[in-house]
């Protein structure tokens, strides 16, 4: 009933997981597809409770890009190869990172907050692209991991990285959904709608916007950290600007009603986009920015709504 | 001293650069109120059909300062087509909804012509250095230096001058400083709103198509210089102050001589040497030089 | 701190946009369970005064004490969680929400201000609570309507309920019957004053309506120009002739 009201949604997350159990059992690439497309979707997850809050992050690639690479670094400079220690640490550093840059972006609302995030992330895409160190444009592969000292089998090695990645995101989902239905989640819509009412409620703007900055780039680090591990390759491109595009793309279709929207609607998004690249390759953008422009004009709160509309009736 | 003169002139360049880059974007989001991401593709877009006419007039067999005629009527051309299509196709049904709505359809109408454009004219890269070639080299200081970046100076100081002339004095740019003021009034006042937004539009798309012209002679025209150059104005209008055309002036010149700064003492830093101004100017000032003071909301 | 301690004390407080000074001399005491009404046209420094109190506006001189407590040049987060509420001159609503809603949120920012995670934030005993809060102030029926699109003088209603969450010790009211109908804002006042008057709130409201300020307010604050005019009772303030001159305008010659 309500748009604040996120008890209910551990049930949609149930939901999700009877899903993935099931795509256990899919054929190895479209599975492989669904593994890399979930791990992206808590980067959409992360756009999309920004976007509760009124803010559009055109560059939460860069999170996406620093779990990524601080798993790929750890393993190849480092010869870190447990995930005990590499998924944590992935965390970690892109908690620090958005802790730093929210305390800097959380003064800012509106299109600055939306070309600020852009910019950060070509910051970075242009920093990597220049690394030599760090293959460039071509980014550079990771070896095969250990699971709590545990190296599978070349055979079941996919299925330990299915199954690694499919229980972190569905647990990012009870956080994330529990930190929606707390105060701090729930003050977000507040922070869209009327700031200065809330200031003069007691309740500071700012650290709202900043707590839902930090949570965001943390799962979209988690995010590219189970990317960088599924795919044993990462590059620059994560942090581009066409891929955030992705992201906001899925966050603004997906709405804002519960968190299992934007992680399933990245999957359709990456299946789609798999049968588009065969036939278009370089129309690709043009569909995302098409679509999106459609929903903006005809849609303004995003797919789910319609599901919401129907349940209400 | 070589370097003195080295940085000097090298600013200059590339505040000329910046400048004519980022008017278009400050113009229109000072008038209408619209932060257009799109601003990277139009700059794109100048280039590859600068490439593409200078392409034609070269492969004629003509040659020399006919060349910079073709440049200018592509630019405007380009501008006004481009921008008129974009203005009367879509933003015009969405005039008066919410800022952050209006950059999430420009970052769309981005990723559409972003692939317009390689659909257009492909990946490959384009390269037409004769203009730049065209003019040599001039001695200034016992510094050899490129006659082309000196003309884009003055193109850039030319451009300013006329388009705060315009505003100033004609009767047109007098109505747009009105409808900046305040649009319901301008409005109630008979002023065409709609029209000043079309001709605004207009003028900050050729604006943008004239940076990508100039440009293309020294760069190869290739995919993706346009999201480069979006950035890069936004930190240039942001420093000055989102919206004032003196601000985009100042902001030009500041990051300008910062970057020459930086890439003749401490190249390792040219990339981040525009950003950390911008978030200099940020911290102390968050929305810019010129920006202006929030009014009272209650 | 003692009960005799005035809840409200500014000495001398003045406010001054480049020069221009827009209110100045403010010295008020306000003790507690008063009912001051403020007038004054247009521009005399109404508004001025209240966005001083409740930290939207820093003084440019003077002092603001609250309860004892110096709370001069704090920003409108510190003057809430002190105490102090007010409402708008336009109704500061979360357009998008119902009316419940809006109170439910409005309950979470003002008891919640650390942005916990701990604690769930929509428990039942927070909706039963915000639904009793709208039926104090008469405001069940619109409980589940959006805000956004409600009339004018319910939003205004809404909007000093939202005020009243917590039982602050002081409410300052901007105009409360600024675009509400004439016919409209006697039964509008009597139900937002009346639960307002029950919870032992002192009540200062801007208002330039004189029948609403002779019933609801016990002291009148008139000012000029910046300036405090006169500060008394109901009847020495309305008989006084440089407010009727200055103030009420119009009839004060006749």
């Amino acid at each position: 009933m309500m748009t604040i009201d996120f008890r209910r949604d551990p049930i949609n997350i149930l939901l999700l997981a009877a899903l993935l159990i099931a795509g256990f059992f899919l054929p190895s690439w479209l599975r492989f597809l669904l593994q890399m497309a979930v791990a992206g979707g808590l980067v959409a997850l992360g756009v999309m409770i920004q976007m509760r809050a009124g803010l559009v992050s055109f560059g939460q690639g860069l999170y996406y890009c620093i779990g990524a690479y601080a798993v790929g670094m750890l393993a190849v400079k480092m010869n870190v190869t447990e995930l005990g220690i590499l998924i944590p640490a992935a965390i970690i550093v892109t908690a620090v990172v958005g802790g730093i840059l929210g305390l800097l972006l959380s003064r800012y609302r509106d299109i600055f907050f939306a070309m600020l995030s852009l910019a950060l992330s070509m910051i970075l895409y242009g920093l990597l692209v220049k690394a030599a160190w760090l293959g460039s444009t071509d980014g550079f592969n990771i070896p095969a991991v250990s699971y709590l000292g545990h190296v599978p089998a070349q055979a079941v090695r996919e299925d330990w990285s299915y199954v690694l990645t499919v229980v972190l995101v569905l647990i990012s989902c009870f956080a994330v959904a529990r930190y929606l239905a707390s105060g701090a989640g729930a003050l977000c819509d507040a922070v869209a709608q009327n700031e200065l009412r809330l200031e003069y409620l007691g309740t500071s703007a700012r650290k709202v916007v900043f707590i839902v900055y930090l949570v965001a780039a943390t799962i979209s680090g988690l995010g590219g950290a189970l990317a960088a591990v599924a795919m044993g390759h990462i590059g620059p491109e994560m942090t581009n600007w066409t891929t955030s595009g992705g992201f906001v793309f899925v966050a603004l279709l997906a709405g804002r009603g519960s968190v299992i929207a934007p992680v399933l609607g990245f999957f359709l998004l990456e299946l789609v986009r798999t049968y588009a690249l065969d036939y278009a390759p370089n129309a690709w953008q043009m569909i995302l920015g098409a679509v999106m422009l459609a929903v903006i004009l005809l849609l303004p709160e995003g797919l789910w709504s319609l599901v919401r509309r129907r349940s209400a009736k | 001293m070589l370097k003195l003169i080295a940085i000097l002139l090298d600013g200059l360049s590339y505040s000329a650069w910046l400048f004519l880059v980022a008017v278009g974007l400050t113009l229109i989001y000072g008038v209408m109120r619209i932060l257009n991401i799109a601003h990277g593709a139009f700059y794109a877009i100048g280039a590859y059909a600068c490439a593409t006419a200078l392409g034609l007039y070269y492969g004629a067999g003509w040659s020399g300062a006919g060349a910079f005629l073709v440049m200018g009527l592509t630019a405007i051309a380009t501008g006004i087509v481009v921008g008129l299509a974009i203005e009367r196709g879509v933003l015009r049904r969405l005039y008066g909804r919410d800022e952050v709505l209006m950059v999430l359809v420009t970052y769309a109408l981005f990723l559409i012509l972003e692939d317009a454009t390689k659909m257009i004219w492909g990946v490959e890269s384009y390269f037409v250095y004769q203009p730049y070639a065209y003019f040599g080299f001039i001695d200034v200081g016992g510094l050899p230096y490129q006659v082309y970046d000196l003309l884009v100076v003055a193109v850039a100081i030319a451009t300013g001058l006329a388009l705060w002339l315009w505003l100033t004095r004609a009767r047109m740019g007098r109505m747009m400083i009105a409808v900046v003021a305040d649009r319901e009034i301008s409005a109630a006042m008979g002023i065409n709103v709609p029209r000043i937004f079309a001709i605004t539009f207009a003028i900050g798309t050729v604006l943008a198509a004239l940076a990508g012209v100039v440009t293309a002679p020294k760069i190869a025209v290739a995919p993706g210089i346009g999201v480069e150059v979006i950035i890069l104005a936004f930190a240039v209008v942001v420093i000055g102050g989102l919206g004032s055309i003196p601000g985009a002036a100042l902001g030009a010149v500041i990051a300008g001589f910062a970057r020459a700064v930086s890439v003749h003492l401490a190249p390792e830093f040219e990339l981040f040497a525009i950003y950390a101004v911008m978030a200099i100017v940020l911290a102390i000032r968050p929305y810019g030089l010129f920006a202006a003071q929030g009014e009272r909301k209650i | 701190m003692s009960d005799n301690t005035p809840l409200l004390v500014t000495e001398n407080l003045e406010k001054s946009f480049g020069g221009v000074v827009a209110a100045g001399n403010i010295s008020i005491t306000v003790g507690r369970g008063e009912q001051v009404a403020i007038i004054g046209s247009n521009g005399a420094g109404k508004t001025t005064f209240v966005n001083m109190v409740t930290g939207y506006l820093t003084p440019s001189a003077g002092s603001i004490r609250y309860l004892g407590r110096d709370i001069t040049g704090l920003n409108p987060r510190q003057t809430a969680r002190a105490g102090i509420r007010r409402s708008f001159q336009i109704a500061q609503l979360f357009p998008q929400m119902t009316a419940l809603e809006n109170m439910i949120i409005t309950d979470i920012a003002a008891n919640e201000a650390k942005g916990s995670f701990r604690a769930r934030s929509l428990t039942d005993a927070r909706m039963d609570a915000a639904m009793a809060l709208l039926n104090r102030f008469g405001l069940e029926g619109i409980a589940n309507e959006p805000t956004g699109t409600l009339p004018q003088g319910v939003r205004k209603q809404l909007d000093i309920a939202m005020a009243a969450v917590n039982d602050p010790a002081l409410i300052l009211l901007d105009e409360p019957t600024s675009g509400v109908s004439a016919d409209e804002k006697l039964e509008m006042m009597d139900s937002v004053i009346q639960p307002l008057i029950s919870d032992d709130a002192t009540i200062m409201f801007i208002e330039h309506d004189m029948d609403i300020v002779r019933r609801y307010a016990r002291r009148v604050i008139a000012f000029y120009e910046g300036q405090i005019l006169i500060d008394g009772t109901v009847e020495e303030v309305l008989a006084n002739d440089k407010v009727r001159h200055y103030v009420i305008g119009g009839t004060a010659d006749a």
